[in-house]
């Protein structure tokens, strides 16, 4: 097994360990947090398989789109944590109702 | 001669002028306003030239598609371009009423952003650039729902943000395989080269569960009717109308060009769980006591008719499912509006509340009657023209059944369409207290459900556009 190889299969292992996280935990930072988690498991598996299909020399595509990819989940990572503290400020809790709201 | 690279206009026109908006607040309804007759004329002046040269494919920077970015305008992404464009128009004018002028500089550039996004991908040739424009959307229209403020907005865009990027990362796995195996994202590049094999069905299950998560397919619906609902008049129209339309139009580009070795199977499961939305949408719709939620699951009912295409897989189906998205767009932001209107005027949007609005908001309820029209499917309707085609298209194709979900959802659609409409018309004993509706409000909404009818008039010039580029296969090979 190449360590390229290896290395995408750990970007979805981790982008499986971020969903399973993603539905259990119900605090809306956990979710955030496994959301970011997900993310980091794409953009290894570009990385990686990006070290694969040209052999000696890495293609720098998948770069610039993990690039790119870094870039917009910071800005949603951003608008998540502001929601957070809307959603806590308005209910009291960092929690999604299990029933939606009146 | 130079040509006007109206591509690019149609991108950085709303992105300054969102920009524009959010430094000069004060300013922020004239530079709207502005900026959305500009993109009306940078979609007309495509139009144009689509009609006159056939599909159009733009270099941005001049570098070529495998090193930069392409843009790309067939006759599928002129017409989504144009409601958009109509649609957005009808809802920047409405806002101006809607909005007090805090919540106007607030909701201006969010909203130019999200057309921005929208116009940048009906124009994107590969799928990593849709990628970028489907983050784009969805970050806009998050903020957009949490515009309302209030626990229940609040929540609603929660929800709605984690299940966008959800979405999103599904999507962008698919593409790091897509682009792994093919050596390329452009769409055009993909589809010469794409070959079955596991990586491939991978790439295409985790990009459709992204797509239809995005696009609310039934099951997969459950943040839908919350964040539609609860979002204020204008924003809901904008996320009904057009939002949940562009994770379809992505999902149906690449089910046209790349996937279509992966056969029939993937398309019958669309078709039923589409069938399950159309029935279950319905039925909710019908169950609703408040308004902008009988919209909003009505919108549910309403999404699963674009599915019945991808099992008949014929163009005529395809064009059918293109013509309903089209009308379901205006008579949706028709409706969004009217709701809108009645909850100024009446204060809250209990259904059964609805005393006498019929007499006195008689504008806003001839623009729900008549979206209701298009919503069901009578003629002369865009709605009527889509699931006649899409009619034809399960006869000749000889799938009967598909049909018995069309009239089915048809009669859902009358029931809980004629439920608001008579109690509308009831005569109340109290008259309670109302609140003016500007003008502007009500016309627009009129606006709106009448272009959803002249749709069903002038059918063949919007069937005549789809043909442009080839964009669902040559002839009407049923």
């Amino acid at each position: 097994m190449s360590s390229a190889l290896l290395y995408a299969l750990a970007g979805v292992s981790l982008f499986t360990l971020g969903l399973y996280a993603l539905i259990v935990h119900a605090h809306l930072l956990r979710k955030i947090l496994a959301i970011n988690v997900m993310g980091s498991g794409v953009f290894l598996v570009l990385v990686a398989l990006g070290g694969r299909t040209t052999g000696a020399e890495p293609d720098p595509v998948p770069h610039a789109m993990v690039i790119t990819g870094i870039v917009v989940a910071i800005s949603a990572t951003a608008l998540a944590l502001a929601l957070v503290l809307r959603v806590q400020a308005a209910t009291g809790r960092a929690e999604l109702p299990e029933e939606p709201l009146e | 001669m130079r040509q006007i690279p109206w591509e690019v206009m149609l991108i950085m026109l709303p992105l300054t002028g969102a920009m524009a908006c959010f430094f000069w607040p004060r300013r922020a309804i004239t530079l709207g306003l502005i900026t959305a007759l500009g993109v009306v004329v940078c979609v007309a002046g495509l139009g144009w030239r689509v009609l006159e040269q056939g599909a159009q494919r733009y270099a941005v920077g001049g570098w070529n598609a495998p090193l930069g970015i392409d843009l790309y305008a067939d006759g599928l992404s002129l017409l989504m371009l144009m409601v958009t464009a109509v649609v957005g128009l009808g809802i920047s004018v409405y806002s101006i009423g809607y909005f007090e002028r805090r919540q106007a500089a607030h909701f201006w550039p969010l909203w130019l952003f999200l057309w921005t996004a929208l116009n940048a991908l009906f124009l994107s040739a590969d799928i990593f650039n849709l990628y970028v424009t489907l983050e784009l959307l969805g970050l806009a229209a998050v903020a957009l729902v949490a515009l309302a403020g209030g626990a229940n907005a609040l929540t609603a865009a929660m929800r709605y943000l984690l299940v966008s990027l959800l979405a999103s990362l599904c999507y962008l796995l698919g593409v790091a395989l897509l682009y792994h195996n093919f050596g390329s994202v452009d769409i055009a590049i993909l589809a010469q080269r794409v070959e079955l094999s596991p990586a491939v069905w991978a790439a295409m299950g985790l990009m459709s569960a992204g797509l239809l998560l995005k696009s609310a397919l039934f099951p997969l619906h459950f943040w839908l009717p919350p964040a539609h609902a609860s979002a204020p008049a204008p924003v809901s129209a904008l996320l009904s109308a057009l939002v949940v339309k562009a994770s379809f139009y992505i999902l149906l580009r690449l089910w046209l060009e790349i996937f279509p070795p992966a056969g029939a199977a993937p398309g019958q499961l669309f078709g039923v769980l589409g069938s399950a939305a159309v029935l279950w949408g319905g039925i909710q719709a019908l169950r609703q006591t408040r308004l902008k939620l009988l919209i909003a699951y009505s919108t549910v009912a309403q999404l699963g008719y674009l599915f019945l295409a991808f099992p008949l897989a014929s163009s005529v189906a395809w064009k059918g499912s293109l013509y309903l998205l089209l009308s379901h767009a205006l008579a949706k932001a028709a409706m969004f509006m009217a709701a809108g209107n009645i909850l100024r005027f009446c204060g809250h949007d209990r259904i059964v509340g609805l005393d006498r609005v019929a007499q006195r908001l008689p504008v806003t309820m001839t623009a729900f009657a008549l979206a209701g029209v298009s919503i069901i499917g009578l003629p002369p309707s865009g709605g009527f023209i889509g699931k006649w085609m899409l009619l034809e298209a399960a006869l000749r194709a000889g799938q009967w059944w598909w049909v018995i979900i069309l009239i089915l959802g048809g009669l859902l659609a009358g029931a809980y369409v004629f439920k608001v409409i008579g109690y509308a018309f009831t005569r109340a004993g109290v008259l309670r207290q109302t609140s003016r509706v500007p003008m502007t409000m009500e016309w627009a909404a009129l606006a709106m459900a009448l272009a959803a009818l002249l749709l069903g008039l002038v059918a063949l010039w919007p069937l005549s556009l789809m043909e442009i580029g080839l964009p669902f296969g040559g002839g009407d090979a049923g």
